[in-house]
């Protein structure tokens, strides 16, 4: 089949690679800038037989998106700040039972209702660390509209392989921002499926390697007759207290993806090699920063650009060995330098790490970083 | 007795429950009202909360799934909607159900999903040691509400029935042939259907009210009790302060699931074009 070109949003490229990927169930409520992720699945699905729910809240959304996923449903979950904070107890729900989903953040201003369209990047952290205890997690940051496209498909691809949540940290700007987009043939696409079992005899649903392993994952409803519980649980899933039990099980979901960091690392570097500053910088954000890089380059100054596609788990050696020659380091974000915490634990604490964080509701302006630049040289 | 064994996973038992608790007996009656319908169990999917009753699905030899703390009905919704030809029934506690999964069980009502819900009701947190809930009668005692409980509580067969539920229905473990036959009824119900089953907790309700043992607290919850076919008889002077159990509210309407089909496949003869296999890349899906 021939490319073809096509203007479209970054929600609209969201929801197009989730149908590509294989999308059987989306169940969402709506909210401001991810709605027309979910009215686009409510028209999409029903062609390819696929199944759409209005919600009543983000909690059962993402409650009703585990729960198809447990039937063998690719399930996803589109939302913002409020509804991705509504929706983190379960989301650390299917990082324990490991049930593979996909969520949408298109991130907007906050704490709080905010400014419900204007664009941020303040839930970086959250998307680790916003349920409580610790679990695995992998999130993925497209930076224009056609990655929007690659970086949905590529989260179902890795939350089937792996059976985790998978976050997509998209920002308002992403995801309304039309763009001309060359889709890929489809055809060169792998449709990613969890693995499963091949008989229920003596299917034991968590058993898997202690250092990272995956278990087998059979769907309800064709004779396994397994038990998923948000317990601590055994390799049997019956639930346990016992502290070994506890500590193996843990460890096993942290080695998971903890161990895969490097493996998962995706990012765009540009001139690090010899600079002796670089911009570190992710999504929208990293549009105005290229920007400003490229302008500093061109008046002969050795400057360069890193920006991160995979955020969780952060590839710290990579982004350590990326950053070897920079001497100081600028950190442009739509927050107030969480970014940053994770690049000056990556760097080192012997050069500067600048934040420049930005939370009016505003884009950057390459004149900005660029004059950020022209100031730390 | 041993056949009924079939349906639970042995190795799991003993239960935790207390000595004298309902959620035994509500268990019970539903393996045997699945066993007496001729049901296939591996097409069976058993979903829970958080609380003592949610604990029933851990011993179930189904496809079964313990969730967090008032979503059972959400989750529930997703396995049904994604397979529509499973049984999707809900084992709840009031807690569970009627305070933090209160808007679940609306929604599922309104949209007359076909789940059946049970909500073992035992007008505590047990599994927190006695809080009132949402199904604390008025001026009961309970940890947190130590000098009698002050506000008032649902009728929660009202209230399904009122968000549009299409089968509802209320027993007790005290009336454990007319609980089984509910429950019986309500699983082969298309549409939701909801049995509200009043349970003793004497651990914690009954000691804290100084009702008694878990024989007394049956005793109490039997005597606040009536026939809604009894009580259609009476004058209204003698129906006066009692509970109807029974089956309240038996309608048909269209099934939420079914009804989903219908328009996947009202789209898809209007839409031949698409790609209908799920496994099937969908770039081309909206190029046009």
């Amino acid at each position: 089949m021939a490319e073809k070109a096509k203007l479209m949003q970054g929600n609209e490229a969201c929801t197009m690679a989730a149908i590509a990927a294989g999308l059987e169930f989306f169940a969402g409520y709506p909210i401001t800038p991810s709605t027309e992720i979910a009215e686009m699945c409510a028209e999409e699905l029903p062609k390819v037989g696929g199944k759409f729910i209005q919600m009543e809240d983000e909690i059962g959304s993402i409650s009703a998106c585990i729960g198809a996923s447990l039937t063998g449903a690719k399930a996803m979950t589109a939302t913002s700040g409020p509804g991705f904070s509504l929706m983190q107890e379960a989301i650390g729900y299917a990082s324990l039972c490991e049930i593979p989903v996909v969520i949408i953040n298109v991130q907007r201003v906050g704490p709080s209702t905010g400014m419900p369209t204007s664009p941020a990047q303040g839930d970086l952290m959250q998307a680790r660390w916003g349920t409580h205890g610790d679990h695995p997690v992998i999130a993925l940051v497209p930076g224009n509209v056609k990655e929007c496209y690659e970086l949905t498909f590529r989260a179902f691809e890795l939350s089937e392989k792996y059976r985790v949540p998978v976050i997509v940290l998209s920002d308002e700007v992403i995801g309304h921002m039309r763009e001309k987009v060359v889709l890929p043939d489809p055809s060169a696409y792998k449709i990613p499926m969890r693995a499963m079992p091949a008989s229920p005899a003596g299917y034991k649903p968590y058993a898997a390697d202690p250092n990272g392993g995956v278990p087998l994952m059979a769907p309800f409803g064709m004779g396994y007759r397994w038990h998923c519980t948000g317990l601590f649980h055994d390799e049997n899933g019956a639930p346990s207290s016992k502290p070994e039990v506890a500590s193996t099980l843990m460890r096993r979901l942290e080695h998971k993806v903890g161990n895969r960091a490097e493996e998962l690392a995706d990012y765009v570097a540009e001139n690090l090699d010899d600079c002796d500053l670089a911009v570190v910088s992710f999504g929208s954000s990293a549009m105005a920063a290229l920007s400003a890089v490229r302008r500093a380059r061109n008046e002969g100054h050795k400057v360069g650009m890193l920006r991160l596609k995979t955020v969780w788990p952060f590839p710290t050696k990579t982004v350590r060995g990326l950053l070897k020659s920079a001497k100081k380091i600028i950190v442009p974000e739509m927050n107030l330098g969480q970014l940053a915490l994770e690049i000056e634990r990556a760097a080192g604490c012997d050069r500067p790490v600048i934040r420049l964080g930005k939370v009016s509701g505003e884009l950057f302006h390459p004149d900005e970083i660029f004059a950020a630049i022209k100031e730390a040289l | 007795m041993a056949e009924f064994l079939s349906y639970f996973r042995q190795d799991r038992l003993p239960h935790i429950w207390c000595p004298g608790c309902g959620n035994g007996t509500v268990t019970g009656a539903l393996v045997r009202a699945i066993d007496k319908l001729g049901l296939d169990k591996n097409n069976i999917v058993i979903v829970s909360g958080i609380g003592c009753s949610s604990r029933a699905v851990g011993y179930l030899d189904f496809d079964t799934l313990h969730t967090t703390h008032g979503r059972a009905i959400a989750f529930a919704t997703g396995v049904k909607l994604a397979r529509p030809n499973l049984k999707v029934i809900v084992i709840t506690g009031d807690g569970d159900s009627a305070a933090i999964g209160g808007n679940h069980l609306i929604h599922a009502a309104r949209r007359n999903i076909g789940i059946t819900t049970i909500i073992i009701n035992n007008d505590t947190y047990g599994m927190t040691s006695g809080q009132a809930s949402p199904m604390t009668p008025h001026g009961m005692l309970g940890t947190t509400a130590p000098y009698g409980n002050v506000e008032y509580n649902f009728d929660l067969c009202e209230l399904a029935k009122a968000a549009g539920a299409t089968y509802v229905a209320r027993a007790t473990t005290y009336h454990y042939v007319l609980l089984e036959e509910l429950i019986s009824k309500a699983i082969m119900h298309k549409g939701f259907s909801v049995v509200e089953t009043l349970s003793q907790c004497p651990t914690y309700f009954g000691r804290k009210n100084k009702i008694g043992g878990p024989v007394e607290t049956l005793n109490w919850i039997k005597d606040q009790t009536i026939n809604v076919k009894a009580a259609a008889a009476l004058p209204p002077e003698k129906r006066e302060g009692k509970i109807l159990i029974g089956e309240l509210h038996n309608v048909e309407k269209p099934e939420f699931t079914q009804q989903y089909l219908e328009v996947i496949a009202k789209v898809q003869r209007t839409n031949p074009t698409y790609t209908r296999n799920k496994g099937v890349p969908g770039c081309e899906l909206n190029s046009d």
